[in-house]
């Protein structure tokens, strides 16, 4: 019961942090002063008027490191299973050598990526 | 008299529903006065390492009060949502980066036998998945002010916080080996022999720079680097959401100085000689430290360059940390 709880205390801490939120913006909307203006809400750019939009295309490398991320973040979630056990499970060389194998496989991945120049922020 | 109101303190504070109150108020006390510390902490020593004095007026003594008279007027500020912004996603994404900052603060232990707010099992992970949320509030806020400098800082933002969030989690599993444990108090009533920055000293060096570079402190500042590109996804922000994003950045330097005083420098466990400090008193020195360390490196180091960072990042600090994950693996099966 008292693992649920934990949760419990955890799920009424994000409300409250929510509530937070919420009562902070309330309290700014009673105190601030509103005396809205066109020029006052354009776009900030320099104190010029804005060119073009700001919704524009980024550079493809960003999804590249991304995508390289994405690999070795579930990597993370198999290993910290795995190393909180290591102590525990039977035959450890075995145990190890297995995660060796895991993690190697994924550092030839990076290793790839690296040789194919995916790492290089100016080519 | 003294017994009868001791049985009425006791009847209280065994009642789950204040014990549950009292952490959930504890855990937001300690988010909202923290940062301010650290803060006022940045203030003054920035100012005396650049030969100034800081703020002076506030509060009359060395201007203890100035972080207080900010909170106050940034309250009062009118609020400006930019015409060609996404409303919605801009109200919402200040709380979207805060709300896991607060929650941070829930796992983290203060001193031993049951100072935390809880003693989560999968702690660790907990904070560290937890604290990554902030990489969502941070591209919403770029992406929905509709400015190029936060589009920049935001896209910049989230590659620099991906590519540190490797290291870190990967100098954490090494730790995670060596405790066999992933609870953040189970780790560090582990080092009672010796603290595992000994062993683990090249995690913990990653680790520190990969905290750096998630708090986009300098010299890892280029998400808001103010010279080039205003202030990255916080350009159009004003008042209060502004405030969040502040606080949230002082929040963070003091909750991962704290997991990594429990990860590496042993949490409560006392030096040698000087035991008869109590424990709490310890994780806050030690906390106190790593975030002083943190201010004096924005002092010391230039920004690096966007380029610079992803190779640091790719090329040096993960093979590093993978080569520290297989050492930690060899000697703890060997020895």
């Amino acid at each position: 019961m008292s693992y649920y709880w934990q949760y419990g205390t955890l799920g009424a801490l994000t409300a409250v942090g929510g509530a937070f939120v919420v009562i902070a913006f309330l309290g700014n909307r009673l105190m601030r002063p509103r005396k809205p203006r066109v020029e006052k809400a354009t776009t900030y750019e320099c104190g010029m008027d804005p060119v073009g939009e700001g919704w524009s295309n980024t550079h493809i490398r960003y999804y590249l490191f991304a995508f390289l991320f994405v690999i070795f973040d579930v990597e993370s979630v198999f290993l910290f299973p795995w190393a909180v056990q290591l102590e525990k499970l039977r035959p450890q060389g075995t145990v190890l050598v297995e995660m060796i194998v895991f993690i190697g496989i994924l550092a030839i991945g990076l290793l790839y990526a690296w040789k194919k120049k995916v790492l290089e922020w100016v080519k | 008299m003294i017994a009868v109101s001791q049985q009425i303190f006791e009847q209280y504070i065994n009642n789950v529903w204040i014990i549950f109150g009292l952490k959930i108020v504890a855990v937001v006390g300690l988010f909202l006065t923290a940062p301010m510390v650290v803060g006022y902490v940045e203030h003054k020593t920035l100012a005396h390492m650049q030969a100034r004095l800081g703020p002076m007026e506030a509060g009359k003594f060395h201007g203890w009060a100035q972080l207080i008279a900010d909170g106050v007027k940034f309250i009062q500020k009118e609020d400006i949502t930019p015409t060609a912004a996404d409303k919605f996603v801009f109200t919402i994404a200040p709380g979207i980066v805060m709300v896991p900052a607060i929650l941070v603060f829930f796992v983290v232990p203060f001193g031993p036998n049951g100072w935390w707010a809880e003693n989560l099992d999968v702690g660790v992970f907990f904070a560290l998945a937890i604290s990554s949320i902030s990489v969502i509030g941070m591209l919403a806020a770029g992406w929905s002010s509709a400015n190029k400098f936060s589009l920049i800082g935001a896209v910049r933002g989230a590659a620099q916080l991906i590519a540190y969030e490797l290291p870190l989690l990967l100098a954490t599993a090494a730790v995670v080996m060596q405790a066999g444990t992933l609870s953040l108090p189970g780790i560090a009533a582990a080092q009672s022999h010796y603290w595992y920055v000994l062993p683990q000293f090249a995690g913990f060096m990653l680790f520190i720079i990969a905290s750096l570079a998630e708090l986009s402190r300098p010299p890892f500042d280029m998400p808001i680097a103010d010279s080039e590109i205003i202030f990255g996804h916080m350009t159009e922000y004003t008042g209060v959401k502004f405030a969040f994003f502040l606080l949230t950045e002082y929040a963070g330097i003091v909750s991962l100085s704290a997991i990594a005083s429990v990860l590496f420098l042993g949490g409560w466990q006392p030096l040698p000689l000087i035991k008869f400090v109590p424990g709490p008193l310890w994780i806050l020195g030690k906390t106190g430290i790593l975030s002083f360390i943190v201010i004096w490196l924005r002092a010391t180091y230039p920004r690096l360059r966007e380029d610079q960072l992803q190779k640091m990042a790719w090329k040096y600090m993960i093979p590093i940390a993978l080569l520290d994950i297989l050492l930690t693996g060899i000697f703890k099966v060997v020895f």
